[in-house]
């Protein structure tokens, strides 16, 4: 037979026959249609067995046909593009598709680690917590590795995700999850009204139960409804229809979350994360059948009767030879007469009430025996399941030949995206099950909220439609529901849980007893949320979906407490288990966040230069020249070249704001330590910021460039931060103060020109547009002036301690500018420095920078306890008066050179005094910034330490045990070279 | 959660950084007794219900905000600016 040996020669709902697909599992290669699931592919191609159980290793077959599945596990693709854990009712069917079962060795019908369902009476609930106790050492290095070998899931590649994430931001009026019955008519209801309708549909598919049942909607197969439902639907501007699209999480404010998989064969993104904003939801996710719990209950060819309804009539598959229901509703009743219908074999049917009425029974099929109040004992067979061994009301017992036994149990309604934000659940008793209630953020339509029949689900999602529409402001006229063929739901009756001395499973996914129900509650684990933790029910990659509500029966009948008090754990995202990777979307790698490059970026790069992150910024460490044996050789170079001749460093990271307004000079005096108003227009002062608690912000210069008119600079790492504190400042503290501000760190591009020839090289590249002269244009001067068109600044800072200048030009022109100022560097024997460079300088001269202005230091501990003016007050200037801000033993800031020249340390090394033993209480301090200085030919250092200010001369010791150093230092001055400053003033 | 920011409309609470409860006047961080100074950095009523909080929109038009919502629900009532408000 085409499509595999246990197809049916007619029917399908959503198969297409003139489509045959091949596709291997375990290396068979099997024959399906375009339209199966794997799954429906492997039971009409007659195979049970497909996964081996999480702890047990027992074998395992389909339970289910959808998002229930916890069974059919299997592993996709090869190579890189593996993917693990997937369930195969999920998987769409397509030509060459590879797959694979899961934790077996060395197969599937053979797994050697089946030896454990034979200790299962040792693998019972809690039993790691309780064994694999001793020796403690022998957990992390034994127990845990090879329990994780022996029970898991399957193995990922390893190797990095080949496959393409993107995101996608989406807003709508209402949001309908779920295109079943119930989702279908709300996106219907609410798309003719006119409101932005997003459907978001798991299955490839829209239809949701209309595609596996075999009701009539307006005179026609409920299949071929929803495939004029959704042709109508595809057709509307107003509604955006999402296939394959699993909702997976509910957020504040209507944000959920969606992952959109591709369908095979397209191109583009793999999968794709839909953040959808909405006014509204209408959550009809439908219910999910419960199994029953009896001995074997797992064994391969025992399903959900409703995915037997699923295989026979929308895939055309037949799971069994010999089919038997054992039922709680009248759903085993109907599967029956689906079974019968499509020319399967019902060899019997069990139901568990003792009375059913005589319209249902009527319904068997003729060949079919009947037993009510009937139990099993026992599911047979190793591979597969053979026989089941039945009690009857009267408590006769008899075994029935079986390869296939469909249960019913009960639904439970997928409620569990109404309480990921806090919902609470209500006890249906019609339905034995709980329900969420609706809200007008959320409103529950069809099976989801109890409505189980058809004609229920109908006018429900109708109404849930219209309702959210019109709360979005698109009014509309009540909408005629389609006549349908009813199913009559009846009233649930409860079911004890009998006692068995076979396994039972609850939670098939881990392997989950309903001993393990009862040892818990001996244990002291009685309620949900407890059994949940100590036997681990409900935390497979299903969820629980099909083990809730038969858990907390058994924990009633257990325990005594009525059902309807015990509620089921709660929900939260993921509903259902989405791929990291579909979370990152293309950030990934380099580009994990953006890159920020300043203007000289491509000249760096075109000349030997090495890039390192600085804040969002990519910067060049420094830029190596043929012939360099290593980056010391080269930053040792660009040191002494700004030391003796000039160098040429891109400034433009460290953060600009650009302030202006009547009282800006007031403004900063408040928010700057020192005073900022005495600033004279065309001077740059160097300026500090404590937070409000007292603790140093920032450091960075203002520069007055008119009366009402300043530009301060930040470190390049806290630009955010200090912009936001300035606002905060402006908008919250003094709103009164008439000041405006402007964040210009990527207006302007700035770079720095030091060394003694660095007026050489302005003089060449300038000639009389501006004078630089040490009279006109002495230190901290600052002036704006005009470079052959463009709108150019200087300012006479340094940072390096040489005598320097900054230059400032509009961005758009800061490439052609870098490049001038390089051709004239070069010309002089100068060279580009990077941060390293940079940062050898600054410790040279004893400058704090951002280990040592690192979010716990005061003023005074950085040594510029004088810039906390007394004339006036400024944020943070009390509470930096706080005892312990204020002790005078706290860790300053002192030089250290070692007492060997030739020694070395690093950053991070603590201070001991000689002959300490380390310990918490013998530290003295840290050493936070280190350096080899080419100036002085050995290591420098800047580092905190106690008394600091008074310990200089002292020899203590660099303790590193981490890079196993122990140096002996001295304590010197924090300034290396030209200590008086007379560089700067040349 | 989203955020009606008074200048660029609804937006998502990812634009926006908190910076905690608000007090009921402006406050006052300079020119004040240590002890002032201090429950102002310091004292928080953090009510498990609705309060008024200080937002930052750093990703859009870098107002300070003064955000009405609820703790417990994330319910966000409104926002205004935080300049006028005081």
């Amino acid at each position: 037979m085409a499509g595999g040996p246990q197809r049916l020669a007619s029917g399908g709902a959503t198969i297409d026959r003139g489509a045959p697909v091949r596709f291997t599992f375990d290396g068979r290669r099997l024959d399906g249609f375009a339209g199966d699931t794997l799954a429906s592919a492997l039971v009409a191609n007659g195979i049970a067995l497909v996964g081996r159980s999480f702890k047990y290793h027992r074998p395992r077959g389909l339970l289910g046909a959808g998002a229930e599945e916890p069974n059919g596990l299997v592993r996709l693709g090869a190579g890189s593009a593996v993917e693990p854990n997937t369930k195969a009712t999920l998987v769409e069917l397509h030509d060459g598709l590879v797959s694979s079962s899961q934790n077996r060795w060395p197969s599937l019908a053979f797994d050697v680690q089946a030896v454990n369902a034979l200790l299962s009476p040792f693998f019972a609930a809690g039993f790691y917590y309780k064994t694999f106790m001793w020796p403690k050492s022998f957990w992390e290095k034994f127990y845990e590795p090879a329990i994780r070998r022996s029970a898991g899931l399957g193995r990922a590649s390893g190797l990095p995700d080949p496959g393409r994430y993107d995101k996608v931001n989406a807003f709508c009026d209402v949001l309908v999850i779920g295109g079943g019955p119930a989702g279908l008519m709300a996106a219907l209801a609410a798309g003719r009204a006119g409101a932005r309708v997003i459907l978001a549909e798991q299955d490839f598919v829209l239809g949701g139960r209309l595609l596996s049942e075999r009701h009539e909607i307006d005179g026609m197969p409920s299949s071929a409804w929803s495939a004029q439902a959704a042709a109508e639907l595809d057709g509307m501007p107003n509604v955006t229809v999402l296939r394959r699209a699993a909702v997976f999480g509910s957020y504040d404010s209507g944000t959920f979350g969606v992952v959109v998989s591709a369908a095979p064969g397209e191109t583009g993104p793999r999968q794709t994360l839909w953040r959808i904003v909405t006014r509204s939801a209408v959550l009809a996710t439908g219910a999910i059948e419960r199994p029953l719990v009896f001995g074997g209950n797992d064994k391969p060819g025992i399903m959900l009767a409703s995915a037997v309804r699923s295989y026979v009539n929308r895939f055309a598959a037949l799971p069994g030879q010999q089919i038997t229901l054992f039922t709680a509703t009248d759903e085993g009743w109907n599967t029956a007469v689906d079974i019968a219908a499509a020319g399967g074999r019902v060899v019997a049917i069990l139901d568990t009430r003792r009375e059913v009425s005589p319209q249902l029974r009527a319904l068997a099929p003729a060949a079919a025996r009947i037993f009510l109040g009937a139990d099993i004992k026992a599911g047979r067979g190793r591979l597969r399941l053979t026989a089941i061994d039945v009690v009857d009301r009267d408590g006769r017992a008899e075994r029935i030949a079986t390869d296939c036994l469909a249960m019913a149990g009960g639904w439970t309604p997928m409620g569990g995206m109404a309480i990921h934000l806090g919902g609470r659940l209500a006890w249906s008793e019609r339905i034995g099950a709980p329900v969420p209630k609706s809200t007008p953020a959320m409103r529950i339509a069809g099976a989801a909220g109890g409505q189980l029949s058809l004609a229920e689900s109908l006018a429900s999602g109708a109404e849930a439609g219209l309702a959210a529409a019109e709360a979005a402001g698109h009014a509309a006229a009540a909408m005629a529901i389609p006549r349908s063929s009813d199913d009559v739901v009846t009233p649930f009756q409860r079911r004890p849980y009998a006692k068995t001395r076979r396994p039972a499973f609850v939670d098939f996914q881990n392997d989950v007893t309903a001993k393990d129900i009862a040892l818990a509650v001996r244990e002291g684990f009685a309620i949900p949320e407890h059994l949940k933790r100590y036997t681990t029910l409900g935390m497979g990659t299903d969820q629980g979906r099909t083990a809730s509500l038969n858990a907390i029966e058994i924990l009633a009948d257990v325990t005594g407490h009525p059902s309807t008090e015990l509620m089921p754990t709660s929900a939260r995202p993921p509903e259902t288990p989405i791929a990291i990777a579909a979370l990152a979307g293309a950030s990934r790698g380099e580009h994990f966040r953006p890159k920020r490059l300043p203007a000289s970026h491509d000249w760096s790069a075109a000349h030997g230069g090495s890039f390192t992150e600085a804040g969002p910024w990519m910067r060049p460490r420094w830029y190596t020249r043929t012939g360099e044996a290593d980056w010391l050789t080269t930053v040792n170079r660009e040191v002494t070249t700004v030391r003796t001749s000039v160098g040429v460093c891109d400034v433009s990271t460290l953060g600009k704001l650009d302030l202006s307004g009547p009282d800006v000079a007031v403004f900063l005096d408040r928010v700057y330590t020192n005073l900022m108003s005495t600033v004279p227009v065309g001077k740059v002062r160097y300026g500090l910021m404590l937070r409000e608690d007292g603790f140093v912000l920032d450091d960075g210069t203002a520069a007055r460039l008119g009366e009402t008119h300043f530009v301060i600079s930040t470190t390049t790492a806290n630009a955010l931060r200090v912009t936001q504190h300035v606002e905060y400042c402006r908008q919250v503290l003094w709103p009164e103060l008439d000041v405006s501000l402007v964040p210009v760190t990527d207006q302007w591009a700035q770079y720095a020109i030091a060394g003694p020839r660095s007026r050489d090289l302005l003089q060449a590249l300038l000639g009389d547009r501006i004078d630089i002269g040490n009279a006109a244009f002495p230190y901290l001067a600052v002036k704006a002036f005009d470079w052959d068109g463009v709108e150019a600044r200087l300012f006479r800072v340094s940072f390096s301690g040489e005598l320097a200048y900054e230059i400032a030009v509009p961005a758009s022109v800061g490439a052609a500018a870098f490049e001038r100022l390089m051709d004239a560097c070069v010309r002089l024997g100068g060279c580009a420095y990077g941060t390293e460079a940079l940062g050898v300088m600054r410790i040279e001269k004893g400058h704090v920078a951002g280990s040592e202005i690192n979010g716990q230091t005061t003023a005074a501990d950085l040594g510029l306890g004088k810039m906390l003016s007394a004339k006036k007050d400024f944020v943070g200037k009390m509470l930096a008066q706080r005892p312990a801000l204020a002790a005078a033993d706290r860790p300053a800031l002192v030089g250290l050179r070692p007492v060997d020249r030739a020694g070395r340390f690093s950053g991070g090394a603590h201070f001991l005094a000689p002959g300490a033993t380390p310990s918490i209480e013998a530290d003295e301090g840290w050493l936070t910034s280190v350096a080899f200085s080419p100036s002085l030919g050995h290591f420098i250092g800047l580092g905190f330490l106690r008394n600091g200010a008074r310990r200089l001369g002292e020899q203590i010791r660099a303790y590193d045990p981490v890079r196993g150093r122990d140096t002996l230092v001295e304590v010197v001055p924090a300034a290396f070279v030209d200590p008086e400053g007379a560089r700067l003033h040349v | 959660m989203r955020i009606l920011c008074p200048y660029c409309g609804e937006r998502d609470a990812h634009e926006f950084s908190i910076r905690g409860e608000a007090p009921m006047t402006r406050p006052v961080v300079i020119g004040v007794p240590m002890a002032e100074a201090v429950a102002a950095l310091h004292d928080r009523r953090n009510p498990p219900g609705r309060t008024r909080e200080f937002w930052y929109h750093g990703a859009g038009c870098r107002s300070w905000l003064l955000v009405d919502r609820d703790l417990r629900t994330h319910e966000v009532f409104g926002a205004t600016l935080a300049s006028g408000a005081f």
